[in-house]
């Protein structure tokens, strides 16, 4: 099976710098209040730009609370579900969480929502680092079209999209860009 | 086929796609770096309370030994199990090899009973070659003859990245048996691919002829292959290869080219001092150097474990030849 060749391009951008700093400040804010302060809090964001995130919302909670947080970063690459089927294997990244997860509550962030199956694979990769007290989710954009039962309990936007749609989250750490666009297929063969 | 997990966005262009591990001679500089970078992020696995990963669930590695071997065994099966892949080990003794199966007779039966990595060893070199002509699965060199053992140079390679930040521009010195080391050979090849300055080191009788169309530099005087170096370098004295008499006695042989602190005592500050190991102590290497500051003989065995994670995890990757056809 050769896939036609395909190429994105931008339909809309959905966010921009001020919207992000925005929903990172209120997601930051909705963390305390639910979890009434810090203590026994930990941010571990999914790499790459959920590792990102995750290292703003801390800095946000820090500036808020005035007390020291940690945060640490998740390579999943190990616990994906279709490890065995694709090939050559994808460059795995470490993960750099160390504070140990016993008895903490910790907020996962990433960036997008959209299957549910990074979640579920980040979910296995906490496992066996430890046993959490309870383990919540944060996302800047949710997209809908889950294949897992998972859902989010922070955030930044719901964003319905076509499921051949692409969701691009820039952020300058990485892209010198900092917005979010809906990307649409066009393909260069007509079909 | 589409894939569910959205790839990450930046995904850097190096890429894996060779089937088989069986030296550094053919390996690029880029798939080095990707080895060690692989290896980096395997590392930490092995500090957990939980030393696991699913990554290769349900793959099968077999460990071929025809020649014997603890430590390079036991780190394969480390990190075949630390991976979540079953592994299975086969020496000699105890094999269908000692009623008279050819290799490649052996190498099929295991075959026919779906396993996925052989990791080979054998007396002979280019045996991990011939089998992975002929197989399926992917092969592994553990280590060949005089040839190559890819493993052990990619471990000590990624040590001495560890202890340094760079590998470019060092100078490593090799001193021992050159002839007979396959050790020797597979670190020549990488370390002068990443930009080190070798020189090999040796009694006249335990240099190979032509070694310097390697790229290395040759010296058959100890102290100068000490003076400069960043990186020292050794190597067994391989009693079970030393056929004829190529050097006097043990004795001798510690005279002029054994380690002690004393040799040591105008080295660079910071010298790393390695050994594959297993050290004759007394002989290669004095217990007071083994043990001593400059030794980083133990990282290179736990750095061994996240290498040999990185390169099972790497080749099973490789879309094989059936699967392709699909």
């Amino acid at each position: 099976m050769s896939a036609p060749a395909v190429t994105y391009r931008e339909k809309a951008k959905v966010m921009d710098a001020e919207a992000i700093r925005r929903a990172i400040a209120r997601i930051a804010h909705e963390i305390l209040e639910r979890n009434k302060g810090t203590l026994g809090l930990a941010l571990v964001g999914i790499r790459t730009r959920g590792a990102l995130l995750a290292q703003r919302l801390a800095k946000e909670i820090q500036a808020i609370d005035q007390q020291p947080i940690h945060v640490g970063a998740l390579d999943i690459t190990l616990y994906r579900d279709d490890l065995s089927r694709i090939g050559p294997h994808p460059i795995v990244h470490a993960t750099d969480v160390t504070f140990d997860v016993d008895g903490l509550s910790l907020v996962l962030v990433d960036d997008v929502l959209f299957t549910g199956r990074t979640i579920r694979a980040a979910l296995n990769a906490l496992n066996d680092l430890g046993r959490p007290n309870l383990i919540q989710l944060a996302v800047l954009i949710d997209r809908g079209h889950r294949e897992l039962p998972i859902r989010a309990d922070y955030v930044g936007k719901n964003i319905p999209t076509n499921s051949q749609e692409r969701i691009e989250v820039r952020l300058n750490e990485l892209d010198e860009k900092e917005e979010v666009v809906i990307e649409a297929p066009s393909y260069s063969e007509r079909g | 086929m589409a894939t569910t997990v959205a790839p990450p966005q930046h995904t850097s262009t190096l890429q894996w796609t060779k089937k088989d591990l069986l030296g550094l001679r053919e390996l690029s500089t880029e798939e080095i770096q990707l080895v060690l970078q692989t290896a980096e992020s395997f590392r930490e696995i092995s500090l957990r309370p939980i030393k696991k990963v699913p990554a290769l669930r349900g793959k099968t590695v077999v460990n071929l030994f025809f020649e014997p071997s603890t430590r390079t065994r036991t780190s394969f099966e480390l990190a075949a199990k630390r991976l979540s892949a079953d592994i299975v080990n086969i020496s000699t003794q105890a094999s269908s090899l000692s009623k008279g199966e050819t290799i490649l007779d052996t190498v099929r039966n295991l075959e026919a009973l779906k396993v996925d990595i052989l990791v080979i060893r054998h007396a002979a070199a280019g045996v991990p070659h011939l089998v992975a002509r002929q197989a399926t699965s992917s092969v592994i060199n553990a280590g060949d003859g005089a040839h190559e053992h890819p493993t052990q140079a990619l471990l000590d390679l990624f040590t001495i990245r560890e202890k340094k930040g760079r590998i470019d521009g060092l100078n490593v010195s090799i001193v021992g048996d050159i002839m007979h080391s396959r050790v020797a050979r597979s670190n020549i090849w990488g370390l002068t691919k990443l930009g080190a300055r070798v020189t090999v080191c040796g009694p006249p009788t335990l240099m190979p002829v032509a070694i310097e169309q390697c790229g290395v530099r040759v010296t058959y005087q100890l102290a100068d292959a000490i003076n400069d170096a960043d990186v020292l370098m050794l190597l067994r004295i391989q009693h079970e290869r030393q056929e004829a008499s190529l050097i006097p006695s043990l004795r001798e042989y510690r005279l002029r080219y054994g380690i002690d602190k004393e040799r040591l005592a105008h080295a660079k500050p910071g010298l790393l001092v390695m050994h594959p190991g297993p050290v004759n102590r007394g002989v290669e290497l004095d217990s007071s150097v083994a043990d001593g500051p400059f030794s980083v003989i133990l990282d290179q065995v736990t750095n061994g474990l996240a290498v040999r994670m990185a390169v099972l995890y790497l080749v099973s990757g490789t879309p094989k030849v059936d699967e392709e056809a699909a």
